[in-house]
This record gives C-alpha cells, sequence and structure tokens, in this order.
C-alpha cells in the first residue's frame, strides 16, 4: 500500500484512506438494502397470509394480468441489470464514454419498464380492478378480490417508487460521470447504485412470480 | 491518602462550540459533536412536552370525578403522552444524543462514517415530529400510543399525520442506526479491537442492529394502516376483509425490540458508570458486551407476550410466554456483573453513580415484574391494568431515564468543559429518586386490585393510591426542573471541569473539554483498555500534552 501523504478530493476528512472509505460505504450499502429487504418484507407477509387465506380468489383474480407484459418487464429490468454491471465494469477499465454509454442504456430500460407499469396500470383503473374501496370490477369469484389488487398496487408501487428512485440516482451518476469526477480509483457511487439496482431487479422477479404466474 | 494539588483548568480557546459561529453553523454542521447536541435539544424539548401531559394525566386522575379534562380530553392527553415519550424523546434519545457525541470519540474516531446522512436524520427527525404537531393541533389523536385496530380506522381523530409523523422519524432512526453499525466496524482507532471498546460502543452497536433490523417493518405497518384508512385496502379493517390481530403482530414484532432499543442505551451507560465510579475493572466484560447482542436477538422472538388475550393461538402463547424468560437471563447477567465490579470497588457518590444507582434499584423492579407478566397465566389477570404501567415505567423511566440522567451528568462537563454544582445535582437526583418511586409503586399494587389502564376515572376505593400516585409526580417534576436550571447555568457559569474530572479511562477523556472540531488533536493511541483501573494509577491518566496551564 501507499503511505503517500497526498490526499485524494474525493477522500473525505474523517477516513484515513480510501479503503476504509471504500469498505464503509459498501457496509453502509448492504445494511441499507437489508433495511429495504425487511419493509418489502412487510408486504410479502401481507401477501402470503392473505393468499393462503383465499387462495382461491387469488387464482381468479391473477388470470387478469397481463403475462405477456410482465414477462416483457421481467427481461427488461434483467438486462438493465446487466448494463448496470458493465457499467462499473467500463470504468473499472477507465473508459469514460462507455460507462455513460452504458448507464443512459439503464436510465432507457428502466424507462420502459416503468412506461409498461403505466399501461397495466390505466387498464386496471380503466376496469375498476383497484385497491380497497375503490375496487368496482365484478368478475372475479372468491371473497374480498380487491385485496388482491390492495397487494397488487402496493407491492409494484412501492416498488416502482424504487425504480423511479434508480432512475434519478443513475441520472445523477451520468452528470458526474460526465464531469469526469470518476475514475478507476474512485467509482463508489457507480458501484453503490448497482447493488441498489440489483436489489430492485431481484424485488421484481419475486413480484413476477408471485402475482403473474399463481397456478 | 495522597493530598491532590487543586489544579485550575481553562476552557481550551479552540474547541468544537467556538470553532465555527452563527445559527447557520449549527444548523448546517456535520460535526457528529454538534449534531449530538441538537438531538439533545431535541429529544428534552420532547422529554418536556411529554412530561407536562403525563404532569396533565396524573392531576387528572387525583380524584375520580372530572378536574379539568373530559374524558375524550383525557384519551387524548394519554395518547400525546405515549406518543411524544416513546418515538420523539426516548427512541432517539441515548443513540441519537449520546450515541453521536460520546460514541465516536470513545473508539477514536474523527466522526461517524457518514457525516451528511447523520445531519439529514437530525432533520428527518424534525420533519416527523413536526408532522406529530400538526396531528396535535389538527384534531389531536385518542387511539392510546399503540394505534390499535380498528379503533385507529375507525377514529375521526388525526390518526393520519400522527402515524406519518412517526413513520418519518423511522427512517430518521434507521439511518442514525446504519451510521453507527458502520461507524464501529470500520472507523475505530488503531489498536482498537473489539474487545477493547468500551460497553456502552457494544450497548450502542446492539441498539443499532436492531433499529436496522426491526423499524422497516414499524414503517411499513403504519404505512398500510395509513392506506387502509384512506382506501380501506383490507388488510386491518374486518369490515373489509381483514384482520386487526394482525396489525398487532405487525406493530408488536418493531415495537417489543423497539423496548430494547430504548433499554439497552440505558443499560450501556449503566456499565460506564459502574466502572468509572467504582475506580474498578468491569467485572464480566465479554459477558456484558455479549448480553447486549443476546438481548437484541432474543427482543424479535417475544412480540407475541403483548397479545396473550387478543386471539393468538394458544400454543402460540406459551412459546411466546417461555421465550419471553429468556430475555431475563441476558439482563440478570448485566445486573450481577455490575454489582460485582461494585463489590470492594471504592466507590465515589458522585452525581452520575447516584443515578447508576437508583437504576439497578428501579430497574430490576422493572425487570421482575416484567418476568411476572411473561407469565401466561398471571398475565391474563394483569393484561391492561396498573401493573403493566407500573411496570413498563419501571423499565423506561427508573431504567432508561435514570441511565439518561445519569450519563447526561457524567458528559456534561465533556460537553462544555464546566462542571455543574454537584450539591444541587444530589438533591435532584434524590428528589426524582423519591418521586419516581412514590409516583409508580402504588401503581403495582392497584394493578393487582384490578385497576384498569387508560380509564378517565376509577372506584373509589383506589382514590387514595391515585392521589399519592399523583403527588409523587408532582416531586418528579420538581427534581427535573431542578436540573434543567443548574445544567443550564453550568454551560455560561459553571466552573471550568478540565478534560478528565472522573479520572475515567475511557477514551473521550483524552481529549480536552470542549474537544477540537476534529476530536484529538494528536491520532489517539491507546493506552490501556477502558476500565484497567488496576493498572493505571488516576493521576496519570491525563497525558501530558493536554494539559492547558
Amino acid at each position: 500500500m501507499s503511505t503517500s501523504t497526498s490526499h485524494p478530493t474525493h477522500l473525505a476528512h474523517h477516513f484515513a484512506d480510501p479503503q476504509q472509505q471504500k469498505d464503509s460505504a459498501k457496509l453502509g450499502t448492504w445494511v441499507f438494502l437489508l433495511t429495504e429487504v425487511l419493509l418489502f418484507g412487510g408486504l410479502f407477509c401481507f401477501y402470503s397470509i392473505y393468499r393462503s387465506w383465499n387462495p382461491d380468489m387469488f387464482y381468479n383474480a391473477h388470470k387478469f394480468l397481463d403475462v405477456a407484459l410482465g414477462t416483457t418487464n421481467t427481461v427488461v429490468l434483467i438486462v438493465s441489470s446487466l448494463t448496470m454491471a458493465l457499467a462499473i465494469r467500463s470504468m473499472q477499465l477507465g473508459n469514460r464514454k462507455q460507462t455513460i454509454w452504458f448507464l443512459v442504456a439503464t436510465v432507457l430500460l428502466a424507462a420502459t419498464f416503468m412506461l409498461i407499469k403505466y399501461f397495466e396500470y390505466t387498464h386496471k383503473i380503466h376496469l375498476g380492478q383497484l385497491p380497497g374501496k375503490w375496487y368496482t370490477f365484478e368478475g372475479i369469484a372468491g371473497s374480498n378480490p380487491h385485496i388482491f389488487f390492495s397487494a397488487y398496487f402496493l407491492m409494484t408501487g412501492l416498488h416502482g417508487i424504487h425504480v423511479l428512485g434508480g432512475i434519478g440516482l443513475i441520472i445523477w451518476l451520468i452528470i458526474r460521470t460526465g464531469k469526469g469526477e470518476f475514475s478507476p480509483e474512485y467509482y463508489t457511487p457507480i458501484e453503490m447504485t448497482g447493488l441498489y439496482w440489483h436489489l430492485v431487479d431481484l424485488i421484481w422477479i419475486f413480484l413476477f412470480a408471485l402475482f403473474y404466474l399463481i397456478g | 491518602m495522597e493530598q491532590t494539588p487543586v489544579t485550575e483548568y481553562k476552557i481550551p480557546e479552540r474547541n468544537f462550540l467556538n470553532e465555527t459561529k452563527g445559527i447557520k453553523s449549527w444548523l448546517l454542521t456535520l460535526d457528529h459533536k454538534r449534531i449530538g447536541i441538537l438531538y439533545l435539544i431535541s429529544v428534552m424539548s420532547a422529554f418536556f412536552a411529554g412530561g407536562i401531559f403525563a404532569l396533565l394525566i396524573r392531576l387528572e386522575l387525583i380524584s375520580p370525578a372530572k378536574e379539568f379534562l373530559t374524558a375524550d380530553g383525557y384519551n387524548q392527553v394519554f395518547t400525546l403522552h405515549g406518543a411524544i415519550m416513546i418515538f420523539m424523546f426516548i427512541i432517539p434519545s441515548i443513540p441519537a444524543a449520546f450515541g453521536n457525541f460520546v460514541m465516536p470519540l470513545m473508539i477514536g474516531a474523527k466522526d461517524v462514517a457518514f457525516p451528511r446522512l447523520n445531519l439529514a436524520s437530525w432533520y428527518i427527525y424534525l420533519i416527523g415530529a413536526g408532522f406529530a404537531l400538526y396531528a396535535i393541533f389538527s384534531g389531536g389523536i385518542d387511539t392510546g400510543w399503540t394505534f390499535y385496530t380498528p379503533y385507529s380506522t375507525s377514529t375521526s381523530t388525526a390518526v393520519i399525520p400522527m402515524t406519518f409523523g412517526v413513520f418519518v422519524m423511522g427512517f430518521s432512526s434507521i439511518f442514525t442506526g446504519l451510521n453507527f453499525v458502520v461507524t464501529i466496524h470500520k472507523l475505530r482507532a488503531p489498536g482498537m479491537t473489539w474487545f477493547k471498546m468500551p460497553l456502552f460502543v457494544w450497548g450502542i452497536y446492539a441498539t443499532a442492529l436492531i433499529q436496522v433490523l426491526a423499524t422497516p417493518v414499524l414503517g411499513i405497518t403504519l404505512a398500510l394502516l395509513i392506506v387502509e384508512r384512506f382506501a380501506g385496502i383490507g388488510i386491518f379493517d374486518p369490515a373489509m376483509g381483514g384482520d386487526p390481530v394482525l396489525f398487532q403482530h405487525f406493530f408488536w414484532f418493531y415495537s417489543h425490540p423497539a423496548v430494547y432499543i430504548m433499554i439497552l442505551p440505558g443499560m450501556a451507560i449503566i456499565s460506564e458508570l459502574i466502572a468509572a465510579f467504582s475506580h474498578r475493572h468491569i467485572f464480566g466484560y465479554k459477558f456484558i458486551a455479549f448480553s447486549s447482542l443476546g438481548i437484541a436477538f432474543t427482543g424479535f422472538l417475544v412480540w407475541g407476550h403483548h397479545m396473550f388475550v387478543a386471539g393468538q393461538s394458544d400454543l402460540a402463547a406459551v412459546i411466546f410466554s417461555f421465550i419471553t424468560f429468556f430475555v431475563g437471563i441476558p439482563s440478570g447477567i448485566k445486573i450481577f456483573n455490575w454489582i460485582t465490579t461494585m463489590y470492594k470497588g471504592s466507590i465515589s457518590l458522585k452525581a452520575p453513580m447516584l443515578w447508576a444507582i437508583a437504576f439497578l434499584l428501579e430497574f430490576s423492579i422493572g425487570g421482575f415484574t416484567g418476568v411476572v407478566l411473561g407469565t401466561l397465566s398471571i398475565d391474563v389477570h394483569l393484561h391492561d391494568t396498573y401493573f403493566v404501567v407500573a411496570h413498563f415505567h419501571y423499565v423506561m423511566v427508573g431504567g432508561t431515564v435514570m441511565a439518561l440522567f445519569g450519563g447526561l451528568h457524567y458528559w456534561w462537563p465533556k460537553i462544555w468543559g464546566r462542571m455543574y454544582n454537584e450539591t444541587l445535582a444530589a438533591i435532584a437526583a434524590v428528589l426524582v429518586f423519591i418521586g419516581f418511586n412514590v409516583t409508580f409503586f402504588v401503581q403495582f399494587i392497584m394493578g393487582s386490585q384490578g385497576m384498569p389502564r387508560r380509564y378517565y376515572t376509577y372506584l373509589p376505593q383506589f382514590e387514595g393510591m391515585h392521589g399519592f400516585s399523583s403527588i409523587g409526580s408532582l416531586i418528579m417534576a420538581v427534581g427535573f426542573f431542578l436540573i434543567g436550571g443548574y445544567l443550564i447555568y453550568a454551560i455560561f457559569k459553571g466552573k471550568p471541569s478540565g478534560p478528565n474530572p472522573w479520572k475515567a479511562l475511557t477514551m473521550e477523556w483524552e481529549t480536552t473539554s470542549p474537544p477540537p472540531t476534529g476530536n484529538f488533536d494528536v491520532t489517539p493511541q491507546l493506552r490501556h483498555g477502558p476500565y484497567d483501573y488496576d493498572k493505571v494509577v488516576a493521576k496519570n491518566v491525563v497525558p501530558e500534552y493536554m494539559h492547558e496551564h
């Protein structure tokens, strides 16, 4: 390890060296992701309990979700995870331009996801397949079908908010990369956003299986 | 004994209090010490507000008749007392105020790992508190601090702003916990291994783990309650196909561990006080350290003991009751190790130590009655009586608040560099001790005789005990006002205390009082363990370079 007294600009004053700073950021991010899992955990708990109480209603209600759109969105998010990982790799290799392109691709894929979600939502709102007391649709057998759509909108909604947050973060990364703030020595924010993005992707895979593929 | 020469100390010319000036330098500070003080001011304001509500409760209950509150007004007052004391005072109190100020100093760090996140957590706390205040002034709330459904989904009071405020404050707690976990893992000074950390740091670490692991569940629970209220999603409201008992499961999955967010930091302070004022190596260091983690872990497995009569299965109730007894083991380990530390120590009864002794006496009563309540068959009888109220206050006020004030008196000279009037401090500690026990001990008796909690009125047979209890609350109030007075006076007029007035050995005493902005003028070197009183001659504790004169 170098023991030079130079202080890189990205090193905050209270850290002894860049390695300590990076390790702290990593641990902090993992702990944050853990809290995210617990936050979603409450909703997964909600889903499991009401599905176990109303298995038939959940089965009947899930037929009104479009598997083709859900599958497309799953592919879109998995590819966006790949482009995110490639963005990190490009910065490790010092290729700033390529990093920006991969980040832009990630944002576009995330936006595609949200666009498809928008079409799915508007279709359901149109039919009255809405959560709780706003539910007006008739034609799903079983007790309290509004609970299925409560779970659906809450869980995909909270996930969608996380996708939007991710889009914001990645745009911020594009700007900072453009300003030349990252280098093969320092790219922690890209890496940490990547971890977050993979979790958002992972949660969607669970949501996809639980809502679209019942049966 | 050797005559110690009287030393005249001066406040160091450059310190974190005067390094930068102006209100902006405080509101935008990234210094963990200043953020700790901002938190201290906030939580003490909440303590004051919650205390006023407590006094209103006790004054109203002086007689079974109406004094000055209507029954609805009374419901609001006890809800606000509970919600303010729990979410705005006791949860952030020790971790956010002292954890912030002291913990980085103790491990020899320059700051916490994420200073900006640290400041953000304070603002998030303020925003949450703002919503809670809005709730108070827009109709109040009468659900009790537990927000149980189905009442909380049907009452017309301001449930949404209050629960949203608590939801927001939860993020503040999560971010503080996250910051401390990373700080303790990654920012310890060279030589500061895990088992050389002061026990305060261990306690704060265990607390931070619970904050991180439990608070998100409270967040989603309250979010679901809010959505249930305005959209009727059918999770908790039976009218919409939901299950109100599920709310209790969700709520206590957080709120039982949260009880340990409240008590573990108190225990953490007591470990420091007992060792420092007994001048002895702490007995059973590793046992105390690991018992904190043991309590944190067990705390996640006992939430059902709040629901013995709520309609969970008998088998679940028996299991929860059984696991609840296990909490007694690590708590007992701590108590015995503290007492063993005091045994044959040379105890000096300074103000902080008085609070620590009050803690030992009162927490033990709170702990034992906890075992009583954890016993399934007895709890069915005592459930929702004043026995529970007394137990809870013996742990939270008799435990955590005593520890908080012990810590306040212990670190006050470190924070401001000035000493308070120690005679007044002793008087105040005794006043609060007497007032507390007068207030709450009779509540055990009332509860065992069937006085239900949260009732606006009561049978004439309880009048004597309720009156006695109310007198105690006034004595306590006098004590707390006295403390507020002499502590604030000390900030401006107190005698400079020097870097280490207690001759304690943990690292925060090796820097000046008040410390410089960067915490240590020289990179601190670990020269001895935090409790090596047997190895270090007290007068050599303060290194030469620290002397100001």
